[in-house]
């Protein structure tokens, strides 16, 4: 026999890794979980994946309605609905990611208890699973883009670039709160008004700029701030805000090693504690 | 190989599993944290198992069992001790494992197959085999709530069926589907075995360990009790479940089964040698003796004999109409009655008797003792019982060994 696989069984805690190499070799897994998460999303609906259009499309409309002729915000000479289309773009990204990570353990109580497998593959699935959405709520932008005349320029090139932050964004508080709610269910009532807060706290329908100078850094410390802003200047075109980002994005690494080292500390017992 | 050195599991009881954040937040300040009460699951097991051996696991519920099982699967991490296994290892603690209702059977079988640990290239190649497995061809593309449950655990047993690995990890997942489908998996699972996989398998059908495992160890409150060979170990274990059921005597009269006319003392299933016998030998003849006072003197007391299968089925019931009490009555005293069950002819399995004592002329019942003692039918498969070089799943109520003429 090849001797090949030699697991090895040992008591809780002896082991504090990431993990990333075992991710990788059940990264098939990985993609049929996410794969089953984009299917089942919107089945049983009426109207199916409209919803991933629609989602976007009410809330920039709702925020038109009630921010562009009630409360005004200096856009910088951006059209009010395109304004708040793009931050809603990785808002919405980000908001869907984690309500379905954080709820992803406690919806698949039988794959923990009946399987061994990395299990941060379950966040993380359900976080790849959210930028189907993405996709849509990138198509409305365009199509709003075109209907202003929003030409864009060189630095559009960098719209990946935040992508991917708002994407580790959304999986290390996603994956931070799917193994706090394995242990306390409290998590799942909290996170719908945390994010309401987190959006209130985030410049999603007003400008970073509404912030005065002295506490814009402070403002940064919410990573979504630097991501949301670095986000709009790429899409327009406008010069980026380099140390907001900065601080936005030094913040997002701080989250996801905490985020990592809450949920090593805590996957050993999921199975015995869901 | 499997090796397993001092393995323990200790669960903390009560509140810990179930504590709310306002607990967690106040237990930081309280540091009340140590006096909740612990249960040890798994107590110092350590074993080794070689490679292509087939070892059953058995014991009563809360044994231990499913959470060694747990522990090897690498579901939950031991509290003590250490375990290695060489080679790709596949468990299956329950079939079906993720299926989602929404997914038809096409995209279900390749969720569940990622699941169990196939790769994706390993799910295409085995696909047909996997479909003409289950028999469910013309609703691949159907979402599998529309499903019958029969359809459903076909559907799971025959993907986890396909799971080819070198160590193979079993919780009870063969009771499923119809009998001709159990027939099938049984089947499937035996040759695994007999591939020269290594097989870990758990269950509370004696039979299924007898005929699957060379070897199966006996887990008692977190202990090994016994760790022998397949038939040694089931006899054991077998013989102290039944310490009530192959001998069964009546030492308090107000609640032994009788009346003013008779009375029973004692029932015992017994060998040849008259030795009483939890798990007689399904070639050997098997005797149960009943034990009864008269009490009147008068009437013509006739012992009989009720034997039922592990369903409840009646297999035969049995009269002592040839010894020469059937139209004499019995003295004052004590009675010793034996009925003999010939070799080779009740199937394998658990069987229990209820004795009675009746007078039919006119008829009456003067005790009926219920499900008073229980003895196994085990086969040893040396090939010269009725099961000959067969050894699969074989139903039936008796089994008996018939002459076959051919011309």
């Amino acid at each position: 026999m090849a001797a090949t696989d030699i697991t090895q069984i040992t008591p809780a805690g002896s082991r504090l890794r990431l993990g990333a190499a075992e991710i990788w070799r059940q990264r098939e897994l990985l993609y049929f979980l996410t794969l089953r998460d984009v299917k089942i999303r919107y089945k049983q609906t009426l109207i199916g994946i409209a919803w991933a259009v629609l989602q976007p499309v009410l809330t920039t409309v709702i925020f038109t309605a009630i921010f562009s002729g009630w409360a005004r915000f200096d856009t910088n000479d951006i059209a009010y609905p395109l304004f708040a289309m793009t931050g809603l773009t990785l808002w919405l990204f980000v908001q869907n990611a984690v309500s379905m990570a954080s709820n992803s353990f406690v919806n698949n109580t039988n794959l923990v208890t009946k399987v061994y497998f990395p299990r941060l593959i379950v966040p993380l699935a359900a976080t790849l699973a959210a930028l189907f959405d993405l996709v849509f709520s990138i198509a409305v932008l365009a199509v709003l883009m075109v209907y202003y005349r929003a030409v864009p320029s060189a630095e559009i090139l960098l719209v990946p670039v935040f992508m991917v932050l708002a994407f580790m964004l959304a999986a290390a508080v996603g994956t931070l709160l799917s193994a706090l709610n394995v242990r306390f269910r409290d998590v799942k009532f909290a996170v719908p008004f945390f994010l309401q807060v987190w959006m209130i706290a985030s410049p999603v329908f007003y400008p970073a700029s509404m912030i005065s100078e002295k506490w814009r850094l402070v403002f940064a410390i919410n990573p979504m701030t630097g991501i949301l802003e670095g986000f709009r200047s790429a899409v327009f075109g406008k010069p980026f805000d380099w140390p907001l980002i900065g601080v936005s994005t030094a913040s997002l690494l701080v989250i996801a090693a905490v985020s990592l080292v809450v949920f090593r500390s805590m996957e050993d017992d999921f199975a015995d504690v869901i | 190989m499997i090796e397993a050195r001092g393995l323990t599991k200790i669960y903390r009881l009560g509140a810990s599993n179930s504590r709310s954040l306002r607990d967690a937040v106040t237990s930081i300040f309280t540091r009340k944290n140590s006096s909740r009460e612990t249960l040890t699951a798994l107590d110092d097991v350590s074993f080794t198992i070689k490679e292509g051996e087939s070892v059953g696991i058995i014991g009563r519920n809360g044994a231990g069992k499913s959470t060694l099982l747990k522990i090897l699967s690498r579901i939950t991490p031991p509290t003590r001790g250490t375990a290695s296994i060489a080679g790709r290892v596949g468990s299956l603690l329950e079939v079906g494992t993720g299926f989602h209702n929404e997914l038809t059977g096409r995209e279900n079988i390749y969720l569940n197959g990622a699941i169990l640990g196939m790769r994706r290239h390993e799910i295409d190649a085995r696909f047909d085999e996997i479909v003409a497995f289950s028999e469910l061809e013309k609703f691949l593309d159907t979402p599998v709530k529309h499903y019958s449950s029969g359809m459903y655990m076909r559907l799971a047993f025959s993907v986890a069926a396909h799971l080819e690995p070198e160590v193979l990890i079993v919780d009870e997942v063969l009771a499923v589907g119809d009998l001709a489908f159990q027939k099938k998996s049984l089947g499937k699972m035996k040759d695994l075995g007999e591939s020269g996989r290594t097989v870990l398998f758990v269950s509370h059908d004696m039979n299924s360990i007898s005929r699957l495992c060379t070897r199966a160890i006996w887990l008692r409150d977190g202990k090994i009790a016994v760790d022998s060979s397949a038939v040694e170990t089931v006899a054991a274990y077998l013989h102290e479940q039944t310490l009530t059921g192959a001998e069964h005597i009546w030492d308090e009269v107000r609640s032994t089964p009788g009346n003013d006319v008779a009375r029973i003392v004692s029932l015992r299933v017994v060998n040849k040698e008259g030795e009483t016998t939890p798990s007689p030998d399904i070639r050997e003849s098997i005797g149960v003796e009943m034990v009864f006072d008269a009490l009147a003197g008068d009437k013509v007391l006739i012992p009989n004999l009720h034997f039922f299968d592990e369903r409840g089925a009646c297999i035969f019931i049995s009269h002592d109409w040839n010894s020469g009490w059937r139209e004499s009555p019995r003295p004052a005293g004590r009675h010793k009655a034996t009925a003999w069950i010939p070799g080779n002819f009740l199937a394998e399995g658990t069987i229990s008797v209820t004795a009675a004592v009746s007078t039919y002329k006119p008829l009456m019942v003067h005790f009926i003792a219920t499900d008073a003692v229980s003895f196994t039918v085990v086969d040893t498969l040396e090939g010269d019982s009725a099961r000959g070089d067969y050894a699969g799943l074989l139903p039936g109520i008796v089994r008996p060994m018939l002459e076959w003429t051919n011309e």
